[in-house]
């Protein structure tokens, strides 16, 4: 049933070419604070998906520390603070 | 800055985000008992983090291949515990990646929701879509946090 769901991949038996990887790879390049600015000839492939792996990475620890934060807050927050949180939705 | 081709439209994903992070957040606070112990804070900061990553897959909607895996994953959690694992992944693994990178794509297949079914160019473009969404959620997050704390 979820095979179902996976987009029509690559129907009409078009082959995924290096240059749309290439392209794909720059594109991911430009979204890593590490390696943004480095020219895309000095960043491999492999280099950029490794930057990626360690940036989600981070990502999802920090996360895992706000959520944290953000619950040992909860236990000290008064209604005056819930109300800043929810003038924070009106921004 | 933005590269094209990937549609990233990060504000209205961030409004959304957030205004249903911070409606969860309040529920937890109203239905929170007054004094918490470390038991329940560790608890509810699992909470906390489950309410992140799903406003976000909510947030973007069904559009993009690694939401709808979260939101799949979120809504059989009953049936599945530790959803935010992607452990009992039964899902075909698609092989075309160029060689050589072998290791370092499936690293992040594990790491972005529903990679592992993914061929190399929507494992890319999915990565991208992620990675602008995560780092949109740290920051409202951190915006919270900060509010909370002064």
């Amino acid at each position: 049933m979820s095979s179902r769901r996976s987009r029509s991949r690559q129907s009409g038996g078009s082959r995924i070419t290096d240059d749309q990887i290439n392209d794909l790879v720059s594109k991911l390049q430009q979204l890593l604070p590490e390696i943004r600015d480095r020219r895309s000839d000095k960043a491999s492939a492999a280099n950029v998906l490794q930057e990626t792996c360690n940036y989600i990475r981070n990502l999802h620890r920090e996360v895992d520390d706000l959520s944290e934060r953000l619950s040992e807050l909860l236990a000290t927050t008064d209604t005056a603070q819930a109300a800043i949180i929810r003038s924070l939705l009106m921004q | 800055m933005t590269p094209k081709g990937v549609t990233l439209n990060t504000n209205s994903h961030k409004i959304k985000f957030a205004r249903r992070f911070i409606r969860t957040l309040l529920k937890m606070r109203k239905n929170a008992p007054s004094s918490s112990s470390i038991e329940e804070i560790r608890k509810r900061s699992q909470r906390i983090k489950i309410a992140a990553y799903s406003s976000m897959a909510h947030a973007v909607g069904s559009r993009r291949a690694w939401s709808r895996a979260i939101l799949f994953k979120l809504r059989n959690r009953a049936r599945h515990h530790g959803m935010m694992r992607r452990r009992s992944m039964k899902k075909r693994v698609i092989k075309n990646d160029p060689p050589g990178d072998q290791s370092q794509t499936n690293k992040l297949r594990q790491l972005v929701p529903g990679g592992k079914a993914m061929d190399m160019c929507s494992l890319l473009e999915e990565t991208a879509h992620y990675i602008s969404c995560l780092s949109t959620q740290v920051k409202v997050m951190q915006t919270i946090a900060d509010h909370l704390s002064k």
